[in-house]
This record gives structure tokens, C-alpha cells and sequence, in this order.
């Protein structure tokens, strides 16, 4: 009686468990179909000509070089403007900020920026650098729009990089009569390095994949041409996968899996980087 | 007298100096803190603008016109703007997504924090990053290509291209972030309580059961606030493969046009100031009023599931 009571508990738990497995298989398994059909799919139109030439006749033929550029310029342009405002607003959180309702309403307005939806991100670029700074839609306004959304994303990551340095290191740095700035700059900011750069990769992953801010404010799905200054329209790789997917009719396939490939290795590259400099920070960590 | 001595002057030069690097530092400092509200004034900005364009909207169209009518012409003359369609659009796809990330999302995390030996979480956790990390248009790419077609076929439909699919698709979307959340939200329980309750002879599962998963409810609840927020807030995806009809859909497999849509697709041939554009501004402000208020909850009650535990 006692043995079947036991078991019947048991049976439950054996239940239980197996479904709680069956839901994170549920999970895995479309990952691993997505990203293995990518790279099967888009293998065939990788070639040198698809990553080194322009496009031609409406995208389909030729290559997709202005998109990768411009993707890069894209990236560079965000985390120049995000990672040193991120940088700052975090060390003034952590090192200077006091527990008041103004530090209150910059970790409150943190939370919120990371929740606005990118097409919101994409209007503001569009009211305020194009229209009212006159930046125009260009690669620029483009840069700065993202650099909006990265900015809650650096300032986070920087934020809880200078929490973990030990509060130690600072006392014995002001004990000996370095200044505030001194210490931040000489101590806390090189044991924050890694994290604050994982976080600066991982904006410029997102940076790479962000396609509904640039539709509105610059992205032009054909240029003859690289983007010659900052002022100028520009392709990128989320916004061509957009486009060839569904805007062109008669596009061939392997194309869009060919952009959809290029796309993914560039934002999956850098997380996976982001994830390597973690490890690495870790470690020596650990070993010293 | 004599003159300065030369280390009368040496002192004086380091004063000097020491003044010049103070002042410098006071610059660096001024500038930290301006970085500090610029975050604000982003905020502030979007709110700002949001708010002029999309407040002007109404003196067109009165807001109750504008929220309950249905019918969207912002090309005819008179143009005729009411966003039901799209609000019900964008209701449908969220609850779509919500009705399969949630439960997944909550088992997995309860899998991933309770049961799964840690090697089984090392292989999953960065697969769940990668996630994560695919761009919503390679996610909307594989709702058109790939989903659609089967969803068309299972249902049968004349269009894979529906609220159904976007939807099942949003879902993937969330779950990183329900699970990553649900996840903290169980290893905040503290393992006393897990002992307390193997203690008094409860099963591991009895444990998850009725300890750890009341014990990170608040937690849950805020993932839970998360996913739903990046639902609404989906763009490409949706705008990519939910079909984008005009009319009010009645059922999750009609073709439909989520309010995110309907900005990204209607902005570009906006004129600048003019109705149409005004009334898009309004769409974005009631997004961003509703992702607000989600956050807003999020954060208060991940505020207070931290304190609960807080020893």
C-alpha cells in the first residue's frame, strides 16, 4: 500500500520532468532547424562574386558587397556613439550618482528605452535627425538612431561591469590619494574592460540585425555605389533580406538564402565573440 | 631680497599644474554626468515628439474615432483613419504568441534551473543565446519561407500568410527572454526552502511544484510582462508574414496587419507634417504608452521579487 502510494508520486514527478524536457526540445529544435537550413540553403549562392560585387538587375544578379559595407559602417557608427556615452552614464551611475529620485528616473528611463519598440526608435530618427537636425536619410541619422537604441543596452552592461569590480580596489586607490577620476580611470575602468567590451559587441550584433529603425530613416534597397561620406543613403544586409524576401517578384531563392546566410554569420560572429571575451575575462579571473 | 628661489617656483608651476589637472578632471566629471541625463533626454525626446506629431493627429480625427473606427484610407479624399483593424491585429498575434512562450517558456526555465544537470544547461543556455540573437527579419525570412507554407496546408487556408503565422513565430521571439527571466526568478529562491520541503518528505517535482514556482511567481510574472511587450513591439516579423489585410480579422488565420505594420509599411510614402504621417505618430505613441506601462510593471515587480529574497 505504502510502496504504491510512493510509486504513484513518483510516476507523477517521472511525468512531469519528461514534459518539462519535452518543452525545452520544443525550444532547441526550431533554433537548430533555423540556423542548419540557413547555412544548408545559403551555401549555394555563396560565391566570391555574391560577397565582392554590386548588385545588378534589381538584385538579382550580382552580389550584395554595398550591403555588407554598409552594414559595417552601420555598426561602427552605433558603438562609436553608444559604447563612450554608455561608458560615462554607467560610471556616473556607479561611482558618483547618489540614491536620490534623479538617479531613480535615469535607471527608470534605462528600463523603458530597452522596451521601446524598434519601429518607435526608427520615428524619433526619423523627426529628429533627419527632419530637425537635417541630417537627411543618410548613413548618419541611420548611426545615431541605432545608437539611440544600443545606448540602453551600453550603459546596462557597463553599469553592472564597474559594480563587479571589488569596492576594495577604490579604497585602497583613494587611501593612497588618488583622486576620484584617478582611480576610476587607472583601476576601475581596466578590470571593467571586459565587460564593458562584451556589451559593446553584443549592441553591435544587434546593430548589424536591426532593420525596422533604418527602413524609416535611410536604408535604400539599390545603390550603384558605397556610401561615399556619412550624409550619403546607404544598403544594408537586414534591409536587403527585407526587401529581396518580399518586395521583388521572381527572385531566385538561393539569393535570399544567400542574404539571409551572410546576415546571420555577421551577427551571430560577433555574439559568439562577445561570448569568447566573457569566458576568457573569467578565467583569468579565476587563475590569478 | 633676493628674488624667488627656484623651488618657490617649481612650487608654484606644480600648483598651477595640479589646478589645470583638477580642472580637467571636473570637465571629465560634467561630462559624465551630462552622459548620465542624456538617457533621460532620449526618453524625454521620443516622448516629446511622439506626443507633438501624434497628438495633432486627434485634431483630425477625435480620439475615439481614431481608436474605435475601422475604416483606414489615409489616401482617399477625405482621408479616413481608425485603427481597429490594426489594434485587434496586433491583439491577436500577441495572444497567439503568448498562449504557446508562455507555458514553454516557464517549463523550460523550470527544467533549465531545477532538473537539468549542469552539463544539459551548458549546451542549451547557448543555443537559447543564438536565439536570441537571430535579427527579426531573418525570423520573419523563415515565417515566409518555410512556416507559411505549412501553416496554410494544416489549417487549410488560402494564405499561410496570417495572424497564426506570425504569431508562432513571435513566440520563438519571446522565449529567450521568459525563460531567462523565469530562470533568474528560480534561482532567487533561496534553497532553504527547497530543503525545508525535502525535509518534510516532498518530492523534487512536489518541490518545483508547490515551492519554487510560488516562490518566483512575481518573477514569472514579470517574464512574463516581457515576452508580451516584445510581442507588440515586433516589426519585421510581423510586417513580413502576417498578411497585412485591412479588415477588422475575426479569427488568429485571417490575414492581418499588426499596428507595428502599419507604421514601418505607411511611413515611407508619408508626406512629411502631412495627415497620414501625423496619424502614424499617433500609432507609435499608443505603442509606446502600451510597451510603457508593460515595462513600467516588469520592473516594478522584478523590483519587489529581488527584495523578497533580500537577506
Amino acid at each position: 500500500m505504502r510502496a504504491g502510494v510512493i510509486s504513484k508520486r513518483q510516476l507523477s514527478q517521472r511525468t512531469a520532468f519528461s514534459l518539462l524536457i519535452t518543452a525545452t526540445i520544443i525550444v532547441i529544435l526550431p533554433v537548430l532547424a533555423i540556423v542548419i537550413q540557413i547555412i544548408v540553403s545559403g551555401a549555394d549562392a555563396i560565391s566570391l562574386e555574391f560577397l565582392t560585387e554590386a548588385p545588378s538587375q534589381a538584385g538579382k544578379a550580382g552580389g550584395i558587397l554595398p550591403a555588407i559595407v554598409g552594414t559595417f559602417y552601420l555598426m561602427l557608427g552605433t558603438i562609436i556613439v553608444a559604447l563612450p556615452l554608455g561608458v560615462m552614464a554607467g560610471i556616473y551611475l556607479t561611482e558618483y550618482a547618489r540614491d536620490n529620485w534623479f538617479t531613480r528616473s535615469i535607471n527608470l528611463a534605462i528600463v523603458n528605452l530597452a522596451g521601446v519598440p524598434s519601429i518607435v526608435y526608427g520615428l524619433f530618427g526619423l523627426g529628429v535627425f533627419v527632419l530637425l537636425f537635417h541630417f537627411g536619410m543618410s548613413l548618419l541619422s541611420a548611426s545615431l538612431t541605432l545608437a539611440c537604441q544600443a545606448l540602453a543596452m551600453t550603459v546596462t552592461t557597463s553599469r553592472e561591469a564597474i559594480l563587479a569590480v571589488p569596492r576594495e580596489y577604490r579604497e585602497g586607490s583613494l587611501a593612497v590619494g588618488a583622486t576620484r577620476w584617478q582611480t576610476i580611470r587607472h583601476l576601475v575602468l581596466p578590470q571593467a574592460l571586459p565587460g564593458i567590451i562584451t556589451g559593446a559587441v553584443l549592441a553591435m550584433s544587434r546593430a548589424a540585425g536591426e532593420t525596422a529603425p533604418i527602413l524609416v530613416v535611410g536604408a535604400a534597397f539599390l545603390l550603384p555605389g558605397l556610401p561615399q561620406s556619412p550624409f550619403d543613403q546607404f544598403m544594408a544586409l537586414p534591409y536587403h533580406l527585407y526587401t529581396v524576401a518580399a518586395h521583388i517578384p521572381g527572385m531566385a531563392r538561393s539569393t535570399m538564402w544567400g542574404v539571409a546566410l551572410v546576415l546571420l554569420v555577421v551577427v551571430l560572429s560577433f555574439n559568439v565573440l562577445a561570448t569568447v571575451i566573457r569566458l576568457r575575462a573569467r578565467q583569468r579571473r579565476y587563475s590569478s | 631680497m633676493i628674488g624667488k628661489t627656484s623651488h618657490d617656483t617649481t612650487t608654484e608651476l606644480k600648483e598651477i599644474l595640479h589646478r589645470r589637472w583638477r580642472l580637467g578632471e571636473k570637465l571629465i566629471e560634467s561630462w559624465i554626468f551630462l552622459a548620465g541625463i542624456l538617457t533621460i533626454v532620449v526618453l524625454l525626446g521620443i516622448i516629446v515628439l511622439l506626443l507633438k506629431e501624434g497628438l495633432s493627429a486627434f485634431w483630425y480625427t477625435p480620439p475615439w474615432e481614431f481608436l474605435f473606427g475601422t475604416k483606414w484610407y489615409p489616401v482617399s479624399e477625405p482621408p479616413t483613419f481608425g485603427i481597429t483593424s490594426f489594434f485587434v491585429a496586433t491583439l491577436w498575434v500577441t495572444l497567439v504568441a503568448t498562449a504557446i512562450s508562455v507555458p514553454i517558456g516557464v517549463a523550460c526555465a523550470a527544467y533549465l534551473a531545477e532538473v537539468a544537470p549542469a552539463k544539459v544547461r551548458e549546451t542549451v543556455k547557448p543555443i537559447i543565446e543564438i536565439l536570441a540573437g537571430i535579427p527579426s527579419v531573418v525570423m520573419g525570412f523563415i515565417g515566409l519561407l518555410l512556416l507559411s507554407p505549412l501553416v496554410q496546408s494544416a489549417f487549410n487556408l488560402n494564405t499561410g500568410l496570417c495572424g497564426l503565422t506570425a504569431g508562432i513565430m513571435l513566440s520563438l521571439m519571446s522565449l529567450p527572454i521568459i525563460i531567462s527571466v523565469s530562470e533568474d526568478a528560480l534561482r532567487a529562491v533561496p534553497d532553504d526552502f527547497r530543503e525545508a520541503s525535502y525535509a518534510l518528505g516532498a518530492t523534487k517535482w512536489e518541490t518545483i511544484r508547490h515551492v519554487c514556482i510560488p516562490g518566483a511567481l512575481s518573477g514569472i510574472t514579470a517574464a512574463v510582462m516581457l515576452g508580451v511587450g516584445r510581442a507588440i513591439g515586433e516589426t519585421m516579423t510581423v510586417l513580413m508574414v502576417a498578411g497585412g489585410a485591412l479588415a477588422v480579422p475575426v479569427s488568429p488565420t485571417d490575414p492581418m496587419m499588426p499596428m507595428t505594420a502599419v507604421i514601418a509599411s505607411g511611413i515611407g510614402n508619408a508626406v512629411r507634417g502631412g495627415l497620414q504621417y501625423q496619424a502614424l505618430f499617433a500609432i507609435g505613441l499608443i505603442l509606446f504608452a502600451i510597451t510603457l506601462a508593460v515595462n513600467l510593471f516588469a520592473d516594478r515587480v522584478l523590483d519587489r521579487q529581488k527584495r523578497k529574497f533580500a537577506r
